[in-house]
């Protein structure tokens, strides 16, 4: 089943599976770095970031797939669904490029998942509430290490402190999307079950902020505007290719010939 | 990128609870200490071993020479009653 969803409908399913999908889809990408980290430690470093995430993404998309109720699994929802299914932000399925653009990205990424798992800690929806608090701080771990690496990058060489600007630069095109609030998403907020994303961006911003002075990197010109919309199932070129490879095993053996985990 | 070889070693020391010392678990790669700090966190506290990390850099650790080995701890061999072992402990007292 492949339904693209209105916004307006089931939005409480809507939302978690976007939570699920920004943890999956980031989780691939630092996938991606296994066995090309610049050394041992930071190849482990990364399987770690990689793991926490995807332990996300299966709680996350467990509960969408329940509060969906037609059936589907988390197993299902992330290997059985193409690129226009997913909610995830554009910031999110970007390559990694270099270390300087996988670092912002994982800098403006994890800001902003902290404060949005930190408004879900006092969610009315007790799942969601249990599972913010644990993940909160797994992600206050990536806050750091995002934000270390930042200044590390900024405050090193020449060289160094060129790639995680332009990695800023390069990306800061997507920074309005993470704070778009839909208006099923302001609802869900009324209701007391999330924090609506645009009330974030004060905090995101504080914090970014100041891990940029400390870098001495330049905040990016501009506020950007909406490319396209997730929630309309548009995403970039890249989503696609990620989920040939993320997809690919359980796609080419479906359960029924015998690909079981 | 930069070679490992270009960074550091540091030693990591991790306490498993408060209350006993800070024991040697191996070493990590690092540019700085606080990068060594959180390699050490991803490679030896990911299993609850520990609430404390200590990073010391390996160039910072004066050891004895091995073939000094004789001189520093070889009077100590033929010196038993250095240990407490030759005392009769009161059945009393159980193990100790």
């Amino acid at each position: 089943m492949n339904a693209v969803y209105k916004t307006e409908d089931n939005p409480l399913f809507q939302y978690v599976l976007g939570l699920g999908d920004d943890a999956l889809v980031l989780g691939q990408r630092w996938c991606e770095w296994l066995s090309k980290g610049p050394n041992l430690e930071l190849d482990i470093a990364s399987s770690n970031l990689a793991l926490d995430l995807l332990g996300q993404a299966e709680l996350f998309l467990g509960y969408a797939a329940e509060l969906e109720g037609s059936g589907r699994s988390a197993d299902d929802l992330a290997y059985l669904r193409d690129a226009h299914d997913f909610r995830n932000h554009w910031l999110v399925e970007q390559p990694n490029d270099d270390w300087g653009v996988t670092i912002a990205r994982m800098a403006m990424f994890s800001l902003y998942h902290y404060h949005r798992l930190e408004g879900l800690t006092r969610s009315n929806d007790k799942f969601l509430s249990d599972v913010a608090t644990k993940a909160l701080k797994e992600v206050a771990y990536h806050r750091r290490f995002a934000s270390e690496w930042t200044i590390r990058l900024g405050q090193g060489t020449k060289e160094s402190h060129g790639r995680v600007q332009k990695g800023f630069n390069d990306l800061w095109r997507f920074v309005p999307e993470l704070f778009e609030t839909i208006d099923a998403e302001q609802k869900l907020a009324d209701d007391g079950a999330i924090v609506a994303s645009g009330d974030l961006r004060f905090a995101w911003e504080h914090d970014l902020d100041q891990v940029l002075e400390q870098a001495s990197l330049v905040k990016p010109e501009g506020t950007g505007r909406l490319i396209g919309s997730r929630h309309n199932g548009h995403h970039s070129e890249h989503l696609g290719l990620l989920l040939c490879e993320l997809q690919y095993l359980q796609r080419a053996y479906p359960t029924s010939a015998g690909a079981h985990w | 990128m930069s070679k490992t070889t270009d960074w550091d070693l540091y030693e990591v020391f991790v306490r498993s609870k408060r209350g006993l010392s800070h024991k040697h678990v191996g070493s990590v790669h690092a540019a700085d200490g606080r990068m060594a700090i959180e390699n050490a966190r991803d490679l030896y506290t990911r299993r609850s071993e520990g609430e404390s990390v200590w990073v010391i850099p390996a160039k910072q650790i004066i050891a004895s020479d091995p073939a000094e080995g004789d001189a520093l701890f070889g009077p100590a061999a033929d010196k038993v009653y250095r240990h407490p072992t030759f005392y009769d402990i009161p059945d009393e007292v159980g193990k100790m």
